[in-house]
This record gives C-alpha cells, structure tokens and sequence, in this order.
C-alpha cells in the first residue's frame, strides 16, 4: 500500500476536476435543500411528533441513487476505455491500491457532500435560536448511517464502473444495483408472501438486509453491529470483486 | 539484479487468448544498451509481447527475463526496471503536463528532491518545456507523443518500451525523436516498435521481425539483408557490344557476377542491365575498370541496397509461404 495515499491524493484532484462532480454536488445540495425547506415548511404549520432530523434522512435513498453513480461511475470504466489502466499498472503499484483509491476518493467526496448538509441544521439552529431544532440523537445517528451506508454503496458504485468500459453502462448499472438494494429490500421487506413458513429464511435474509430499517434504527440512536457488520461486509465484498473484475479484464484482454 | 545477464530474455514464449494464438513460441535476447526494433505487421503479435514484457499481460507458457529478474514471478521489481510507452499512448486528458509527469515519478518511486530536477531534464530533452503547463488534452498529437517518450524515460529505467513511439509525428519531430532514442544508447535497453522501416534501420542495432506470432528474422539489417537476399545486386547503363564484352568482364572480375535482368537498348543504344553476385565486399571500381578496357561505354554504374522495407515485405512473405505450404 506504498502509493495508496499518492494515488488517492490523485484521484481526489480529479475528481475536483470533473464537471460530474460539480453536477452531483449542485443536484445533491440542491435537492437536499428542497427537502429540508419542505420540512421547515410543514414543521412550521403544524406540531410534529417526530424530530425534522429523522424526517430530513427518511429520502436519503433519492441522491444515493443518483449521486454515487454520477460520482462513481468513470472511475476505472474511464481508466480502460483511455487505456491509462495500462500505463498505471505498468508502474509499481498494485490493483488493490487502485481500486482503493479510487474507492477513498468517491467515498470522501460522497462523505463530504453529505456533512455540507449539517450546515442547514447549523442554520436553522443558529437563526431561530432554539437548541430544540437541533436534535442532536437522531442528527448524529443519521450522519453515522449515511457514513456506514455511504461505504456500501459507493463500494458497489466502483464495482459497475469495474466491469465495463462504459461510464453510462457503470452508472445504469450502479444505479440499478443500488436501486434493487434499497427499493426492493424495501418492497420485499414489506411484503406478506414471505411469512409463509418455507420462506421464513429468506425473510430473515431480507430483513436483515432492509437498508430501510436500518436507517429507522440509526436515528432512533439504536446502533446494531449487525447493521455495521452487513455494510462493512457488503463493502469488503465490492471491492474484492471489482479488484477481481479488474484483474480478470487484465487475463482477457 | 543479476549484472552480468541481458536486459530482456524471451524464452518460448506463447500467449492464447480465446483459443487464438497470439504469440506462438518466440525467443530472443536482447542486450544491456542496445536498441532492438520489433517489426511485424498489424496483428502480428507485437503489442501482445511487449505488454507480456512489462509484467501488464500474463503469458500462457515461456519465460521472460527482464534484466536477470523474471517477469511471471516478480511482476512488481520488473515494474521498477521498465519504462513503457503504450500503443496510442493513451493520457489523462485533464491534467496539465507538469502535473502528470510529477504524478507518474511518485508513482515511479523517485525520491521528491530529484523529481523536480528530473522532471525539468526531460522537458528539456523532449523539447516540452513551453507547454509544460498546458492541459494534456489540449496538446498536439505530437506533443502528446512526446509526454508519453518523457514518461517513459522519467525514471531512468535500464529497459524502455516504446509500442509505436514515432507515430503521428512530423518529420521533425520524428528526428528529434531519433535522436532522443539514439542518446539513449549504451545506457539503457530500448525496445521500439514501429511502422517507419528507414527510422528503425537508423536508430536500431538489431531488428526482430515477428509475424503470425512467431519471429521470422533477426539480425542487423546488413545481416537480414544477407539472410533474406543473400547477394549483392548492380544496376549498369551502358553501351557498346554488350553480348560479346560483358560475360568476360564480369567473369574476371568475380566468378559469381552474372546477369539477372537486361533491357532493351534506348535511342542512344544504352541497355539498363541487372547483375547479381554472392560477394559481399564492393566490385563497382574493378568491374567498371574492367568493362572500360573493353570498349564498352558506360553512363552508370550503381550497387543497389535492399531497404529494411524489402526485408521486412520479404521475411513477412517466407513466412505466409511457411504456413501456407503444409496446407497445399
């Protein structure tokens, strides 16, 4: 791992290059800032039960659909179709090392964006003058779920970009592999046809898997090392197989 | 690293792909500072071993030895002793040339107090000082050629690897490119491929030519042209009476001396006549000699030089005719 942090700082600097980072960031805070000015809005009209915080996290699926494969998807699907993975890997540095840079490159600018969100809860704070508005429990748990999460999916955001040679093929198929981890562990989850007593192991499986309820969990302060053993797993899992992918492009090419 | 063996050893190297053969069963050596061009036609097999050298591609069997260090084995010391320049020399597009030079010497170990130094060398050397600063993806085919040359010899590696370094260039900058890899002589092994036979024939010590996967000659082009042509060709304009004054003359000046080809005589009666002989050394003075003490009247006497072009079109067809033969 000797020229991790050389490549990592590189793909950093690229990454403040692009214009898909800059479209990601302005559609992400953007569409945040939509939410949490709807939020104010409803919060404001009427008495709600719940902490704006809890309610803020509640669409977190929206821009993590969107945003890791706009952040993800040209990171080694790029690298091939230039042929720069050539000139890289004909240097002393290893897959892994790629791979993991490019990994830790999106995952601090996923990580980032998100924190630059904590500012509308500053704000708000600040304005009204009321340390009630900043509910601390379920703003730390939602950020520590976004962080958690956020290695998962942007683990899975590198994988698509691994497999092709295609930014859009890798951000399609990020995006849809992002959307069946979420929406449809959702629907699954939610479903009655797996309370049947044959299925009841795959509805633990499901269960166990329900992004959803996990994030519920988080800002409600419950933090299970279940849930942080599946995202930790899940991203160990990713980047294996996009080393794996990218080696095996390598033996095929 | 072993001192004393060849900067590449390439022993019965075959790769497979799909089931298509791309290199079947080569070997050559190649020694410390020399320049060796790798010809072939498209498909020959060329990009495949040179990848296969640098440690990018596994070979299917063989062995490859860069500088005593095997490739298979420690693909990661091999790394360190190469410099490669890929076929279209693919770069980043957004970064500025200074950026990526730096960039590509940190990744290429070189300690950061010499970097700065270096890197300023081979602006220098590969005439890229004044767009040092310019985005990559702004640059002119042959500026960006030329990041890819100075990238490959940033490290000062033993080996170098350039696939198709020449290519796109203007014929200055083909020359300065020349004579880039010609400073390199002596100090560094250099391995080029390329499509521009006289650039090869000048800067190269030793040609390898490979076609099918397979090298079909190597040598120096003197020594190709021997293998391949095996005799000297003169090409005589003359006149006079040829029929009677040409068997002796060519017969005393060398027994192996004879007619190829003979055309017919011009409105001044000057026949264009082919000669051919196995020697190698030069017969123009005693044959013209010889031919004047015969009356005969001569308007030109020429040796003709096969080119590298000749041997390559040459050797790439011995080779179709050996596969194709055992099909017949």
């Amino acid at each position: 791992m000797k020229h991790f942090f050389t490549l990592l700082s590189h793909e950093i600097r690229m990454l403040l290059v692009t214009p898909a980072t800059y479209v990601a960031a302005t559609l992400f805070l953007g569409f945040m800032g939509l939410i949490f000015s709807q939020i104010l809005e409803e919060y404001s009209a009427r008495a709600q039960e719940i902490s704006p915080a809890i309610v803020y996290f509640q669409l977190f699926w929206l821009p993590a659909c969107v945003m890791v494969p706009l952040l993800t998807m040209k990171c080694l699907a790029e690298e091939r179709r230039l042929g720069t993975i050539e000139t890289l890997l004909t240097t002393p540095v290893t897959t892994t090392e790629v791979v993991l840079s490019k990994f830790g490159a999106a995952y601090l600018l996923y990580v980032s964006l998100w924190g630059s969100t904590y500012g509308f809860f500053y704000l708000l704070r600040r304005f009204s003058g009321d340390a009630r508005y900043l509910d601390s429990g379920p703003l730390v748990g939602g950020f520590l779920f976004i962080a958690l999460s956020g290695l998962f999916f942007v683990a899975i955001g590198v994988f698509a970009s691994s497999v092709t040679s295609s930014q859009s093929v890798a951000g399609i198929l990020s995006c849809v592999m992002l959307a069946v981890l979420l929406i449809g562990g959702n629907a699954v989850a939610g479903s009655n046809w797996l309370d049947q007593g044959i299925l009841q192991s795959v509805k633990s499986a499901v269960d166990y898997s329900h992004v959803f309820g996990h994030r519920d969990d988080f800002t409600r302060g419950v933090i299970d090392i279940r849930h942080v053993l599946f995202y930790l797993t899940g991203t160990i899992l990713a980047l294996i197989f996009s080393i794996l992918s990218v080696e095996a492009k390598l033996l095929h090419s | 690293m072993p001192e004393a063996a060849p900067a590449i050893e390439v022993t019965r190297l075959v790769k497979t792909y799909g089931g298509v053969t791309a290199v079947s069963d080569i070997s050559f050596h190649v020694a410390r500072g020399e320049i060796i061009g790798f010809l072939g036609p498209n498909g020959a097999g060329k990009s495949t071993t040179m990848r296969i050298l640098t440690g990018y591609l596994p070979a299917t069997s063989g062995s490859v030895r860069i500088c005593g260090v095997p490739v298979a084995t420690q693909p990661d010391e091999i790394k360190r002793c190469i410099g490669y320049m890929p076929e279209n020399n693919p770069l980043p597009e957004e970064m500025r040339v200074s950026e990526y030079m730096y960039f590509r010497g940190r990744l290429k170990e070189i300690p950061r107090r010499k970097l700065g130094p270096r890197i300023d060398e081979v602006l220098e050397i590969c005439d890229l000082k004044r767009v040092r600063h310019k985005i990559i993806g702004q640059l002119s085919k042959g500026y960006r050629q030329r990041v890819g040359i100075a990238e490959a010899i940033l490290a000062e590696p033993p080996v170098i690897i350039m696939d198709e370094p020449t290519i796109g260039l203007d014929p200055h900058q083909i020359l300065i490119v020349r004579d880039l890899i010609a400073s390199l002589r002596g100090r560094m092994t250099v391995i080029i491929s390329s499509h521009i036979l006289p650039e090869i024939e000048m800067t190269c010590d030793r040609v390898l030519i490979i076609n099918q996967g397979r090298v079909v000659a190597q040598g120096t082009p003197a020594a190709l042209r021997r293998e391949i042509f095996g005799h000297s060709t003169y090409v005589l304009e003359a006149a006079g009476d040829l029929t009677a004054a040409l068997a002796p003359a060519l017969a005393e000046v060398d027994p192996t001396l004879q007619v190829t080809a003979e055309g017919e005589p011009d409105a001044g009666g000057v026949r264009r006549v082919t000669l051919t002989t196995n020697r190698e050394d030069e017969l123009g003075e005693a044959l013209l000699r010889s031919l004047v003490r015969r009356e005969v009247r001569v308007r030109s006497l020429s040796r003709t030089h096969p080119t590298l072009e000749d041997v390559f079109l040459a050797a790439t067809k011995r080779s179709w005719d050996a596969v194709q033969k055992p099909a017949r």
